[in-house]
């Protein structure tokens, strides 16, 4: 069996405040297998780029890992000196992040910006860093890279710009990368366009991606296994296709439900009532039973941990026998 | 048709984009103009939901500004109920009209005072358009719209902040109901929220208008809404009309080459394993626009009368497409 590129076990974050401690994400615990592309959703206030921060070791003070391990490869990270850590950010792990304009530095043209990030970590002369860099922006599909590549990030559209920020991504060969919801400023014609490179780069490559976005449609066209996540915790997990048809956790079925699609025309959506709660105000137990159709008595006591109930499928709810108490 | 509530005729506008004066004076710059929307002609029914979709900079959120009155056609007439709301319409007959409609806007947050008590924000329609009303008869009035959006008359004193955004937006929506209209104008109203409230405000203005036969202008960027929204769709592309029709025909067979790339380039969320076809190309900037029809750089059907032409809507059946290569047979 091939060994995870990245392990997340029990990761909690918690950010202290005045009120208390809030708990942004709490105990997480996933697999990104070499080449995998692994979709995290959830709607806004569910943790899922806190657990990206988390990976790359970017939560914004006082927030902390409380508890729990992050593995790449098998050198423990999550415990680096701030220095080592920015050793592996870009190098080993990538990351593209959702507005190209502010991943980008406006005063500076791109093939500066390409050659700087490929020299901090890559030993490479300036003649042969800006070849690699030509070279990483004709893969991603930029026309005419040798000339574009001494262009502003203002003179590319917005399509364009995200191309540029996944070559950036990708400059030093990295084992991971993390997408912060690439494609939600764009169109989505361009959305399609980037959905594409990114596939192909993971193919080529042999990179795994983990891709944050809270759009189901493009977790669909591009993840190989997906997770749900409710108030900071996993709801389910699974692959993408299983998910997607026979999601298991109630509401995982209520956000398939929710979404309208093209292919049908329903009267009416489902209806989860209520909207996720605020981090100060997680309920006791499950974190989704004052919203859940099917609560019963122990749903509101105890936590339900993301246990095994397939082959290959976690979820966290008491519906299932093989569920244990967290 | 008869029962034809808003006629949209040849509508235009562009935005004066010029370099200041003396920059123009010194630089010699001609002055220089976007057009937001060109020659856009439509028509909604009684109690039908027309959506306008497009990407960015496509016109869609203008035209919503120009049927409310919050900008002036350039070019053009709105006909509402028969009578035009061409500009200088004023005083009291303006009034008796304008009342009948009312706007949605995207981000509740910023299209509510901060400041105002709930109360406050759904009565002032109330306050303008219905003097006599006292103040007892405004307050049930303002307790049962916030039961209709699903939200309660305690409710009514706390402040926008207090609420989350799916909330707020319905208490968007209670203040839209508030002088009876009846026909709203909804600037993509769902898309600053996360699905499963933007499902629960969907389900609210459907029921809304089942309820009211309310009339929705309904515009948007996502075609999954549309199409659960939409009985009417136009597309837009640089400020003109791509295509318009009913909209079961539109996604069961679009026309146009830019509705069916963009129906291609929807996410394909049911896993059907639907082969998507490749996207070509970006919307080119509304300051300077390909000549002929806009959309024959990223056109696979182009030729040489799509490069220099403008193509007109022509009919076929349920839908009008602005294609030369449809009109001539060729796709």
């Amino acid at each position: 069996m091939t060994q995870p590129v990245l392990s997340v076990r029990n990761l909690t974050v918690e950010f202290p405040t005045r009120r208390g401690i809030l708990t942004a994400v709490q105990d997480i615990t996933f697999d990104i297998m070499p080449g995998e592309v692994l979709g995290v959703v959830g709607e806004s206030g569910a943790g899922k780029s806190m657990t990206g921060a988390a990976i790359i070791g970017l939560i914004d003070p006082p927030g902390r890992i409380a508890k729990g391990e992050i593995w790449l490869g098998d050198q423990r990270i999550d415990n680096l000196a701030p220095d080592r850590m920015r050793k592996i950010r870009g190098r080993r792990i990538g990351m593209i992040f959702q507005d190209p304009l502010t991943s980008l530095n406006p005063l500076y043209r791109i093939s500066r910006q390409l050659i700087e990030t490929i020299r901090t970590h890559l030993p490479l002369s300036q003649a042969d860093a800006r070849k690699r860099a030509i070279k990483l922006l004709d893969d991603v599909g930029i026309p005419d890279a040798a000339r574009r590549i001494d262009d502003y990030p203002h003179q590319f559209s917005g399509g364009m710009r995200q191309r540029v920020v996944i070559a950036l991504a990708l400059c030093a060969d990295p084992e991971v990368v993390i997408a912060d919801e690439p494609t939600t400023a764009l169109d989505v014609s361009v959305q399609a366009q980037i959905i594409d490179v990114m596939k192909e780069i993971c193919a080529e490559r042999g990179a795994a991606i983990m891709l944050v976005t809270h759009d189901m449609g493009v977790i669909a066209e591009t993840a190989d296994r997906v997770a749900v996540m409710y108030a900071g915790r996993l709801a389910e997990i699974g692959p993408v296709a299983s998910v997607i048809k026979n999601a298991k956790h109630p509401y995982s079925q209520g956000l398939m439900g929710a979404i309208p699609k093209l292919g049908e025309n329903l009267d009416r959506l489902v209806h989860i009532p209520g909207s996720m709660p605020r981090l100060n105000a997680i309920p006791q137990g499950c974190a989704f039973n004052p919203r859940c159709p099917q609560v019963f008595d122990k749903c509101r006591t105890h936590r339900p941990a993301a246990s095994e109930i397939e082959p290959g499928r976690r979820a966290a709810c008491w519906l299932y026998p093989e569920v244990t108490e967290a | 048709m008869s029962d034809t509530l808003l006629d949209v005729r040849h509508l235009s506008r562009r935005f004066d984009v010029s370099a200041p004066w003396l920059n123009r004076k010194l630089e010699g710059l001609d002055k220089t103009y976007v057009n937001a929307v060109k020659d856009v002609s439509f028509t909604v029914a009684k109690g039908q939901t027309f959506a306008l979709v497009g990407e960015s900079g496509s016109g869609k959120s203008t035209i919503a500004r120009l049927i409310v009155g919050l900008l002036e056609p350039t070019e053009g007439e709105i006909v509402f109920d028969g009578t035009s709301l061409a500009r200088g319409l004023k005083g009291a007959e303006a009034r008796r009209l304008r009342r009948r409609f009312q706007m949605i806007f995207q981000d509740p947050l910023a299209s509510l005072n901060p400041r105002w008590r709930v109360t406050d924000i759904i009565a002032e329609p109330l306050r303008v358009f219905e003097r006599s009303m006292n103040d007892r008869a405004r307050h049930l009035r303002v307790g049962e719209l916030l039961t209709l959006v699903g939200l309660s008359p305690e409710d009514g004193l706390k402040f926008p902040h207090q609420f989350s955004g799916g909330q707020r937006q319905r208490i968007a929506i209670a203040r839209a109901l508030a002088a009876n209209p009846e026909f709203i104008v909804c600037d993509e109203p769902t898309s600053a929220l996360d699905v499963s409230v933007q499902a629960q405000i969907l389900n609210l203005m459907k029921d809304l208008q089942d309820e009211f036969g309310l009339t929705y202008v309904f515009i948007s960027h996502n075609l999954q809404v549309v199409r659960h929204m939409a009985t009417e769709i136009g597309v837009l592309y640089l400020g003109r009309l791509a295509e318009v029709g009913e909209a079961e025909a539109l996604f069961a067979t679009p026309q146009h080459p830019y509705t069916r790339m963009l129906l291609d380039a929807v996410p394909d969320i049911e896993m059907t394993g639907r082969r998507r076809k490749k996207v070509e190309g970006e919307i080119p900037s509304p300051i300077d626009p390909p000549p002929g029809c806009p959309f024959h750089p990223r056109c696979p059907f182009a030729n040489a009368r799509c490069r220099s032409e403008v193509p007109g809507l022509t009919r076929r059946g349920p839908q009008a497409a602005a294609c030369h290569a449809v009109e001539e047979g060729r796709i």
